[in-house]
């Protein structure tokens, strides 16, 4: 085929505008394909809060809650408990909580709206595994200076009672406190922050 | 160069179709006079086993795929309909999940075989690079083949792994959301992985399979002495040191599928969940998202990984190290600056690290189903450290040795 009296710059920006407008058209026909693997409205509406009443919680104990299929922890922190939090803060990693793992509002010595009332997400930061409640100390065969905590069974983090984590384990961040308020003195919502904050 | 239609000028029938279609050109091209190495040797075996493999998974999933139900409410409850009521469901899921297990098994003596010879050397890059890509989907295909019982380590297991994504800065808990089409592994993830793993990755994983052999097939097969066969031809351009794939390495093959299906079948029949290796005992409890079990271990093949993941104290830099093993992988070609090929013809120093990673690989694989300890934490540290070590000092020891030299021609 000849090229002569071919327009070079008129084919060349012909070829290229074709080329700039196909590719737009293409990452306009991926959208919605990628789009559509987003949580349904479905899944966003299983999403919704959750009220519980923990008037029946003892000091001591610990109730979970499903909320977006994940265990929420509500435990009744005994004063002993919010004592040990002081003892272990040279073994932490964030004792301040100074990572976006808690709303603001928690963001404080017990990382909870009331102090004696732990509202966490179950659910290890490592790999999400369930660390398991041990409230037992001394137990020298999790760490020497154990006050009562959280461990995790999978890889061995450790959490305090405030769900602060140990220096040196797998998981890198304290474990999560999701958003919540409280309806009443006894009715926690989980998923919703309390209504005076943003 | 034009294509010439039936250039070996067949006629009657055959004739009628070598015209329009290439068939006697294939036919020859690829296989009765596609020419191999005469000195190929057990290790040679894995190549075709793993083909035989493959068609082993497509098989069975193709016949799993018509009693399975992909929702998280009734997954679980299927797998046990195919192994309880369906005429001999259990024996083709058994097929299917050993056919997993024996998968990796092959593919890694496959790849470790091109390690010993050297079979990733110039001209066989792309070869290595497409075989490369066969691991990573394969690693894939299984991750969410593994997930569509929806037994406890299913949906754990897959926690665990799209939770890594969320080791991405800023947008990382975004991408676990969208990957989950959930707040939490769900119908939705079981769902999409089960479309993943009947359609997209399959096609893919076969795709790349012919893209492999045909670059197999343009440069010709290495062989243990790591020395080029095209060298020394007879009057016809047939190299003297080449045998014809059919009938002579048609038949190797056969005999090597006869000793593998003994095996196979041996485990199919009798150890169908491998003591709970290929099978994990808490697959057999239906998935709880309340319920983390005590010690979540991934599938045998991926204990190495694993372990390296776990190696690591901080969750992104675990991610990444895990990552950049798969992906140093690719490297190989570039990194081995040997003069020969083959491990026989190499120096002591190709031969040790050879040795010290290959006990490196078990150990890790090893450390990696066990829960964590603190000798598998050292242990695991030790063989990370060595694992890239393998590689990233391969330009120096493969340069600095001294090698031996290679043969004319094969030898045994």
């Amino acid at each position: 085929m000849s090229n002569q009296g071919v327009d070079g710059g008129r084919r060349r920006f012909l070829t290229q505008a074709t080329a700039v407008v196909g590719g737009a058209g293409a990452v306009a026909a991926a959208w919605p394909f990628l789009a559509s693997l987003k949580p349904s409205e479905r899944a966003k509406a299983l999403g919704a809060p959750v009220v519980q009443d923990i008037s029946a919680v003892e000091p001591g104990q610990r109730i979970t809650v499903a909320w977006r299929g994940k265990p929420v922890w509500v435990v009744r922190r005994t004063p002993e408990m919010l004592e040990s939090l002081d003892q272990v803060t040279e073994q932490l990693s964030d004792p301040d909580s100074e990572q976006p793992q808690q709303p603001s509002y928690a963001q404080n010595h017990a990382r909870a709206l009331k102090p004696e009332v732990l509202v966490m997400v179950g659910s290890c930061t490592h790999l999400g595994c369930s660390p398991t409640f041990r409230p037992d100390h001394p137990a020298p065969e999790i760490h020497s200076n154990w006050q009562g905590g959280y461990f995790c069974p999978c890889h061995g983090s450790m959490f305090d009672h405030a769900g602060r984590v140990y220096k040196g384990v797998p998981a890198p961040l304290n474990l999560l406190v999701p958003p919540h308020r409280y309806e009443s003195d006894t009715m926690v919502v989980i998923g919703e922050d309390p209504k005076d904050v943003g | 160069m034009a294509i010439v239609p039936n250039p070996h000028k067949t006629t009657g029938v055959l004739g009628w179709i070598d015209d329009r279609f290439p068939l006697t050109k294939m036919w020859k091209d690829h296989i009765s006079e596609y020419y191999a190495p005469k000195n190929f040797n057990f290790w040679y075996f894995f190549g075709s086993l793993a083909m035989v493999v493959l068609v082993n998974q497509l098989l069975t999933g193709i016949f799993l795929t018509m009693h399975y139900k992909p929702s998280a409410e009734l997954a679980f409850g299927s797998i046990e309909y195919i192994m309880r009521d369906v005429p001999f469901g259990n024996i083709i899921r058994y097929l299917h999940s050993t056919g997993a297990s024996a998968f990796f098994l092959v593919v890694f003596l496959h790849m470790y075989r091109a390690l010993m010879y050297g079979s990733y050397k110039k001209p066989r890059e792309l070869i290595w690079i497409f075989g490369c890509l066969i691991f990573l989907v394969l690693m894939a295909e299984a991750f969410a083949g593994y997930v569509l019982p929806w037994g406890q380590m299913s949906y754990w297991g897959a926690q665990v792994i799209i939770s890594l994504f969320g080791a991405i800065p800023v947008i990382g808990n975004d991408i676990v959301i969208w990957i989950q089409g959930d707040y939490i592994p769900s119908d939705a993830t079981l769902n999409r992985l089960f479309s993943l793993h009947v359609i997209a990755l399959p096609f893919v994983l076969v795709g790349l399979v012919v893209a492999h052999l045909m670059a197999l097939h343009e440069v010709g097969s290495n062989n243990p002495d790591g020395i080029e066969i095209k060298k020394h031809k007879d009057a016809s351009g047939k190299p003297l040191d080449g045998i014809a794939f059919h009938p002579y390495y048609t038949v190797k093959d056969l005999f090597g599928v006869g000793g593998f299906l003994i095996i196979f079948l041996g485990i199919v029949f009798f150890v169908p969940d491998g003591g709970g290796y290929f099978l994990e005992r808490p697959n057999f409890i239906q998935a709880d998202p309340l319920v983390t079990p005590e010690h979540i271990t991934p599938a045998w093949y991926f204990g190495a990984f694993y372990a390296m993941l776990r190696a690591v104290p901080s969750k992104a830099m675990g991610v990444i190290t895990m990552g950049a093993a798969v992906l140093i992988l690719f490297a190989v070609p570039w990194l081995d600056r040997s003069k020969v090929r083959s491990i026989r013809y190499k120096g002591w120093l190709s031969k040790i690290a050879l040795a010290v990673f290959s006990v490196a690989f078990v150990l890790l694989s090893y450390y990696g189903l066990q829960p964590p300890s603190e000798i598998g934490t050292f242990i695991s540290r030790l063989g990370t450290v060595i694992y890239f070590a393998f590689f990233l000092l391969m330009p120096f020891y493969t340069s600095i040795e001294k090698t031996k030299p290679e043969p004319e021609r094969v030898t045994g």
